[in-house]
């Protein structure tokens, strides 16, 4: 088992490596320069610009150098915003992405699995289709679509709630939901999958001929064990809520990573792109990593070689 | 199920016999499918969206492009039964000519996933051991890449370097293409390129099991070749599944591309997509939210549709899976 980690670990960073050689390569490749403006720079000072940062360098040397900077944990500048360096730039704007997947993991849970429960529960009844009618529904909405009729319904129609932007906890509820309600929906379909099976299991069948009561029995004994294929997906979801969240920074003008890496791209900022392509990449790699490893703790018949 | 019951009088006792017409695996899931209602309506809405995307020039009331500023922002009503955008352009004409990109998006990542993703998992699978190594690091590389980051990196680059190119070279042609396709020949490779991933992932999981089956074992013991055996042995019983989750993967591919447009690495204008559809209409929702709310409409019923078909060919070709 420890083998097996220690290994996906180390795997781990050849991956990385070729994500940000691949990376690198296709931002360079793109034709014209991150100084290029309507009305040229001097040739002296571009010459300076380029030298300053390195630029007139070989390829290959450019991305050594660049290895041997991530491996001292800089980043690099910003060719766009010259004051600040890539590390303030994810370090400013990582943690908006962040709490936005975090709340639409909570939107996600909160709505998803008591949906899932319910409909097992109550299997084969309207109940149930409805339940499952929904999460359909939810899976198939996408945010394209269900950010501007939420805007449209709860910020223009209703006054409710603002219409875009970032700061106040109103402004995070449209984009929450937005972003985590066809999670919602995963979750709720897993849920009631998972529950379905459990409920026919031996132990539920000794624990309600014991006597124990119908709530004890869903509560304690199925739930608990119901629960552990959505416990895994959890970490899974947070990984691509917050890297697939640039739909919905675009659609609530939110100042996160995702927006942030559209904006560097049309204007040529390597180190930017390369860095949150990093740092989105490392996100995913240690969600399925620890997908892999849970799985084989919750159930020791999964054996990795 | 129907069955018949026939009497049979032989020797001269009273024989029922339980008659069942001959039927296939295809047949038999075909049966199934119809008797799920949601499935069925999905598919007669996808099999709508084809037409229509089909004869768009016959059933569009005005072509895609044609405007004109004295009707901008005109409400829906006689004369543009959804209205019309900020250009004056009929919002319905241009849905209507939208389900030729999406469907064709869809399309190409439905291909893909299958012809490569399907393929490559088979043959890992199948082989197993250092090509199976081999093959699956590959995967894992891919499987590491954020895909929206990716394929906006991607568009990018494509866009800029055919933005320039010199006619009757390769490049050139390419540009040529992508220009008569409206911007959507490099969303197809794009799209394409990712598209393959997730299916290999599946399709290798199945081969590996599959593999260890008896029939298997016995086709190789008889003499079968190892393409023999793949295609006519283990791609028949990987097929099903496969198909289901191509399915339910369409609406992926269909966002990706509403998203591009949506950020405008998409299309190229005045081509209709409903991603920038949304986007044009998203900036005028204070004063005509109709604008972003139909294409969004057109987009989540087309998912839903995909959705309903793949969850209804799930229950008839995997029974197991209910």
């Amino acid at each position: 088992m420890l083998n097996y980690i220690i290994r996906r670990v180390l795997w781990a960073i050849p991956v990385l490596l070729i994500i940000s050689l691949v990376t690198f390569y296709l931002g360079h490749a793109i034709p014209g320069g991150p100084f290029d403006k309507e009305k040229p720079v001097p040739a002296e000072i571009m010459a300076n610009l380029e030298s300053y940062y390195g630029l007139d360098d070989p390829l290959w040397k450019q991305y050594t150098d660049y290895l041997t900077n991530v491996l001292h944990g800089d980043l690099g500048p910003s060719y766009s915003s010259r004051s600040r360096t890539v590390n303030d730039i994810i370090a400013e704007h990582f943690p908006v992405s962040a709490v936005l997947g975090i709340l639409a993991v909570m939107v996600a849970m909160v709505v998803g699995i008591p949906l899932g429960m319910i409909s097992a529960l109550k299997q084969n009844t309207y109940i149930d289709y409805s339940c499952m009618f929904f999460a359909l529904l939810g899976v198939s909405v996408p945010a394209m679509t269900l950010g501007p009729v939420l805007v449209w319904f709860f910020a223009l129609k209703l006054h409710l709630l603002p219409v875009a932007r970032w700061g106040t906890w109103q402004q995070a509820i449209l984009p929450a939901f937005t972003l985590g309600i066809g999670s919602a929906a995963l979750l709720a379909r897993l849920t009631r999958a998972s529950m379905l099976q459990v409920i026919r299991e031996d132990y539920i069948r000794t624990a309600r001929a014991k006597g124990v009561s119908e709530k004890n029995v869903t509560v304690h004994h199925a739930l608990k064990n119901a629960m552990i294929p959505v416990v895994t997906v959890i970490g899974p979801l947070f990984a691509a809520l917050v890297t697939g969240s640039l739909i919905v920074e675009q659609i609530f003008a939110i100042p996160g990573c995702g927006k942030y890496f559209v904006t560097s791209v049309t204007n040529r900022d390597y180190p930017v792109v390369l860095g949150i392509m990093l740092l989105y990449a490392l996100l995913i790699i240690i969600a399925n990593l620890l997908v892999d490893i849970t799985y084989s703790l919750i159930d020791p018949r999964i054996r990795y070689s | 199920m129907k069955s018949k019951l026939k009497e049979k009088n032989n020797t001269g006792d009273k024989v029922i016999v339980l008659e069942r017409p001959e039927t296939n695996l295809w047949k038999d899931a075909f049966r199934r499918l119809c008797k799920n209602k949601m499935s069925v309506l999905g598919g007669i809405i996808i099999i709508i969206l084809a037409i229509l995307s089909i004869f768009a020039p016959y059933i569009a009331p005005y072509h895609y492009a044609d405007g004109s500023f004295m009707n901008n922002y005109e409400k829906p009503g006689e004369r543009y039964l959804l209205g019309a955008d900020f250009m004056g352009r009929d919002v319905l004409s241009r849905i209507i000519y939208g389900t030729r990109i999406s469907l064709s998006v869809g399309m190409i990542g439905a291909l893909t996933s299958f012809f490569i993703g399907v393929l490559y998992g088979l043959i890992s699978g199948y082989y197993g051991g250092k090509v199976d190594n081999v093959m699956m690091r590959i995967v894992d590389i891919m499987y590491g890449f954020p895909t929206l980051l990716l394929i906006i990196l991607m568009m990018v680059l494509f866009k800029s370097t055919f933005a320039v190119t010199t006619p009757g070279t390769f490049a050139g042609t390419l540009s040529d293409i992508d220009r008569a396709f409206g911007g959507l020949f490099f969303i197809f490779i794009g799209i394409g390129i990712t598209a393959w991933i997730g299916m290999a992932r599946i399709a290798r999981g199945m081969a590996l099991s599959l593999r260890e089956k008896e029939y298997v074992e016995a086709a190789r013991a008889t003499g079968n070749s190892n393409f023999k055996i793949m295609i006519k042995h283990i791609l028949p019983n990987l097929i099903g599944p496969c198909i289901v989750a191509v399915t339910l993967r369409i609406p992926r591919y269909i966002t990706f591309e509403a998203f591009l447009s949506f950020i405008g690495l998409g299309v190229n204008p005045p081509t209709p997509s409903w991603g920038m559809m949304i986007s044009e209409g998203y900036k005028a929702i204070r004063s005509n939210p109709h604008l972003a709310l139909y294409p969004g409409l057109a987009l989540a019923i087309t998912m839903l549709a995909f959705n309903f078909l793949g969850d209804g060919l799930r229950d008839a070709l995997d029974p197991r899976m209910k």
